[in-house]
This record gives C-alpha cells, structure tokens and sequence, in this order.
C-alpha cells in the first residue's frame, strides 16, 4: 500500500489526489482574484470620471468612458512632482548611508569575536524591532531641539529636514542590515582575511576590497528592500515633519487625501502614481526583493 | 529556487558554522584599530543617540509630567501617576489595548495561517502557481498608506463595492464600514491581513523551498499523507522560521498605525484607538503631555520586548556557547 502511494504520487510533486489538487487550485485561483480585485477595482475607479461615479456608483458601466484625467490633474494640482524629488532627496542617500554604515559594522563585529561584539550585534538588531512608536516621544524633542546648520532647515533644528528624516530611516534600517550581512559575513573564511595581511593589505582595503564585493548580491537584496521600505515610510515621515513642502511622496498622500477630499477618484489616481516606483520595483526586482526578506529570515 | 544563488551562502553554513579561534585585537596593527573604532563607533552612536536613549527616555519620562515641551525645569515628578491615569480614566485607554490584541489575534488566527496556507499550497508546485504567488504578493510592496486608500474605494458608503454587492448604497441603509465604531476596526484588519497574508506567504515559501527534499520522500514511503507529513515532519523542521513569523506577527501588530492614521485622517476615530495612534496624539495633537504619551509608549515598549527577546534568544543562543 506505501508502494502504490508513492507511485501513483511522486512526492513533492503537486497534491496526492485529483480531488486534493483540483480542490488546491480552485481554491488558490478565488483567493487570486480576491487578492486582485482591490487594486483592479481602484485602477478603474481612478479612469473614470468623477461626474460618472457619482452618478452611477463606482460599481458601474464605464457610462463617459474611461480617462487620464484623474491621474494628469492629480499629478499638477497635487504637484507630485515635488513629493517625488523629495522622496528622492530622502531615500538615495539614506539607502547608501545605510549599506556603508551596516557593511562596516557588519565587517568589524564578524572579524572581532568576542564576547562585547556579540552584545552589540544584539544591540543593533533589536533596535530595528522596536515599534517606532515607543521611542517617539522623546526623539521628537530631539529632532525639535537639536541644532542644525542654518542651510538645512528653517527653524534650525532637525525636525522637518530631509537631514533628520535621513537620520532616522538609516538608523532604524541599520539593525536589520547589520543582522543580515552580519551573517553573511561570518561564512567568510578567516584564511582568505590571513592571506590578504601576509599581502599587506589593511583593514579598510579588506573591508572595501574584498569583502564587500563578496556580499554583492546580499547588498542588492538588501538595497531592494531598503528602497520600498525607506520609499513606503509614513510613520516617521508624518511625525518628523510638520504637513508641508517637505514630505515624501508617502506621507504626502495623506495631505494629498485633504486637500482632493471631494473627489476619491483623484485621490485614487494620486495613490496609484504614487505606487509606480514600487511596482517598478515589483516587476523587476521581485527576486532581490524576496531574497532580502528570507535572508532575513533563513539563517541559523 | 529564484533566490537559492543569494540564500546559498548564508544556508550553507547552517549545518554548523565551523569554530573559529577567537581574534585576538594584537592581530591589527594600531591604524587599523583606530579604523575599526571608527567603523564600529560612528553607526553605533547614532543607534545610541536615536534608538536607545529615546527608549531609556520613555521610560523615565512616563514617571513624570512634562506639559507643551517647555523646558527641563518643567518635568515634574508623577510616580505612577500616569499610569493610574491610564488604567482608571482615560476613556482610550483599554478600548486602544483591547484593539491591539484582537489586531494581534486576527493576525495569528487568520492573517498568518492564511499566508502559510498559500506558501503551502504554492510549494506543491500546482499549476499556475507562479502567477498565484506574484499576484499574493502584490500588496505586500505598496505602503500602507496607499492601501488605506484604494480599500476606501471598496468601503465607501455610498458608491463602494462592499455596499453595492450587498445593495445597501441607500442613503439610508447605507453601512458606514468606516466610520461606525463597531464596525471600522474589523474593516481595516481586512485590509491589514490582506497584507500580511502575503508577507507570511514569502517568508514560509522561502523556509519551505529551504527544507531537505528526501524528509518528504522518507515519510512519503512511510505512507504518511500531506497533511501528517506537513504537520509531523514540515512544521517541526522548520522551527526556526515558525519562531521568525510568529515574532514579525506581533511586532507588526504592535506597530499598527498607518492603515489607521490614513483611515481616521489623522485622529484617534471611536473604534480605531491604538497604542500607536495614542501616544501620537499626545505628542502632536492640540494638547502635548509628553509624561502621558510616553506613560503609553512605555507599555509598547514592554509589550514588544516580548517577541524581542524571543528572537534574540533564538538567534544568539549559540553565539552565546561559543
């Protein structure tokens, strides 16, 4: 009986039984079209004019067809334009801060191994688990507090500058990369390191040299998810900076939800151009993407 | 197997990471120690300066009041006052702790589960399951903030989808999915697992895809059936993910707050208080009590370093024999 089992089903290989497998199926393919609907339904919201919906209902014929209209007047009168330099002014440099700063950190806690590196391998990856929330009182008097050169910010301080939500993206994500090439680092062999010594070379030229181009495809994982996630921000960015000129793309959708607040079709369409840069990321970085996610995931 | 060349490396040392002698510091030569302080020193200050002492902070703050952020000389000493406050008046209190755990319940009864099913599902190799797995995992990429938006399309009171398909788009009959208070949370932990779902989705197919073929091929002549070997042999071999997923879980349902801030516009709405949204409101809203919110941040932050230390402890176990 095991016997027929197992060739009637090789194992691994789909469910064990036609019922099994066409029951899995049926149900993946419902829940497919679940999952798609909101983001169908929101893209066919957002071309139909707002003088149709209303009278119709979303749920509707296209009665006064489909247009950009939505999407181009979102685009001036929202000037998104502005949200999204921002958020480019915001996400380049904290991503690369960020790669820099974990990579070294990562490189000197794996060559070092003692007791007071692992405390701080510990230190760095909690940090990243803590909700925002719990450590935002006081760093909010931080960021009003702390002095900054004239040029960056108005006020003077950190709160509502690019600077201060730099600041806080990098040293938020910095656990997690630590964590991550940490680990990657540590299947390094201390040999290839010996070698490089007997050669001459110093510890910056290891680190810059040699060990970074080895964990090339754990950065591009890494940067990949940096980017969304620095990119999707709206905690930090909405209580770091006072509702303005200043906000990334992200957070700015809740003063953009404001000020098109009678017009959800708009609002739709000002949401979905604000997803472009991530479904770009989505069709072409899938795989960086997922990789970073199980490299966080998958180790030990 | 679209990510195994990445994973490779990291996955390979699992087995047991060869035991390396300790370094020694006299190894590097004086520069390269001062490189290194540098290297170690800078990234760990702004950890310090920005993590750290902001949550030593909140601790020592919810001790006191400090009212408007005036001044040190403005702190007063509170004792526990706060959190008395907290427990026996303030109306938002135990409905925000109360919407917290049933965020944390659908997370771990239906939202994870879910994700698990799907990555199950996905691993059996059944036909189409590429598109499956692209199409589940869609929303785990969009921002939170634009998620609230487009579910608004579909709870809208008068034009939406829900109403519609159930035909209660009267002006009357309508249901406000949103905006009634018995109603809102429930709608936007529909949104908040649509999400979730796939992200656990990712992470378990990664674990899955990462488990040793030949356990399934030796329960499979054993005559075990997919859902014994799933439950027998799958499940306690991959432990270590089950642990990472369930930490994720709670921590994300602790960090609630996007979803809810777009939802509510910005305000603690009857029905969508949270922790999260809480101690905001008291930073930033019209009047600041820094004493309080951080009272509230502080009972966050004890909450969180419960799936905190369960990570850590998983994780660094070994590192602490060595």
């Amino acid at each position: 009986m095991t016997a027929t089992a197992k060739v009637s089903a090789p194992p691994g290989v789909g469910a064990r039984t036609p019922a099994g497998r066409i029951a899995a199926t049926a149900f993946m393919i419902v829940m497919t079209v679940l999952w798609i609907l909101p983001i169908v339904f929101a893209i066919y919201v957002a071309l139909r004019p707002m003088a149709s919906t209303a009278k119709y209902g979303y749920v509707s014929l296209p009665h006064g067809g489909l247009t950009f209209h939505n999407f181009s007047s979102a685009w001036s009168q929202g000037d998104m334009v502005h949200y999204f330099l921002n958020t480019v002014y915001i996400v380049v440099p904290a991503v690369i801060v960020t790669l820099v700063l974990a990579s070294a950190v990562a490189f000197v806690l794996s060559r070092l191994r003692t007791w007071w590196s692992v405390a701080l391998l510990i230190l760095f990856t909690a940090g990243n688990l803590l909700p925002p929330q719990a450590i935002i009182t006081p760093l909010y008097w931080i960021y009003t507090q702390l002095v900054v050169p004239g040029w960056m910010s108005s006020s003077g301080t950190l709160y509502n500058t690019y600077l201060g939500l730099i600041i806080i993206n990098v040293t938020f994500q910095l656990g997690f990369c630590v964590f991550v090439l940490r680990n990657f680092m540590a299947s390094i062999p201390e040999e290839m390191y010996e070698a490089a010594r007997v050669d001459g070379a110093s510890v910056f030229t290891q680190w810059w040299r040699l060990t970074l181009p080895m964990c090339r495809p754990a950065l591009a994982a890494l940067g990949t998810l940096l980017t969304t996630w620095i990119y999707n921000d709206f905690f930090w960015a909405t209580v770091l900076m006072s509702s303005g000129s200043k906000r990334p793309i992200t957070s700015a959708l809740n003063d953009l939800q404001g000020q098109f607040v009678s017009n959800q079709n708009q609002i739709a369409a000002a949401a979905l151009l604000a997803a472009i840069p991530t479904l770009v990321v989505y069709l072409v970085l899938q795989r960086q993407f997922i990789a970073g996610l199980s490299l966080g995931s998958t180790k030990a | 197997m679209t990510h195994s060349d990445v994973r490779a490396a990291p996955a390979a040392k699992s087995p047991g990471p060869p035991r390396r002698r300790r370094r020694r510091l006299r190894a590097f030569s004086r520069r390269d120690k001062v490189l290194m302080a540098v290297m170690l020193g800078i990234p760990l200050l702004a950890d310090v300066c920005f993590i750290w002492l902001p949550a030593v902070a909140t601790v020592g703050l919810s001790f006191t009041t400090w009212d408007n952020l005036g001044g040190f000389s403005s702190i007063k000493n509170n004792g526990l006052g706060n959190y008395k406050f907290a427990a026996q008046v303030d109306p938002q209190f135990w409905p925000a702790i109360w919407h917290n755990v049933l965020w944390l319940l659908v997370f771990v009864c239906i939202a994870t589960p879910l994700g698990m099913l799907f990555a199950v599902l996905i691993d059996r190799n059944i036909r189409g399951s590429r598109i499956y797995q692209s199409v589940l995992f869609l929303p785990v990429m969009l921002s939170l903030a634009l998620i609230g938006i487009i579910w608004e399309l579909i709870y809208s009171q008068n034009f939406g989808l829900l109403n519609t398909i159930l035909g209660r788009t009267g002006n009357t009959n309508a249901i406000d999915w949103l905006g009634n208070p018995h109603l809102n949370l429930w709608a936007v932990l529909v949104e908040a697992s649509w999400r979730q779902a796939g992200y656990v989705m990712v992470l378990y197919l990664a674990g899955l895809k990462a488990v040793d073929p030949t356990l399934r091929e030796a329960a499979a002549l054993d005559g075990a059936g997919a859902w014994t070997t799933f439950w027998r042999v799958i499940f306690p071999v991959m432990r270590p993910i089950n642990v990472v997923i369930l930490v994720i879980t709670v921590i994300e349902s602790l960090r609630a707050y996007d979803l809810v801030y777009i939802t509510s516009k910005g305000a603690v709405l009857p029905g969508l208080e949270l922790l999260s949204m809480l101690v905001t409101e008291w930073i930033m809203g019209q009047t600041q009590r820094i004493g309080y919110g951080s009272a509230l941040a502080t009972v966050l932050l004890l909450v969180s370093l419960v799936p905190i230390c369960i990570f850590l402890w998983t994780n660094f176990r070994k590192e602490r024999t060595r």
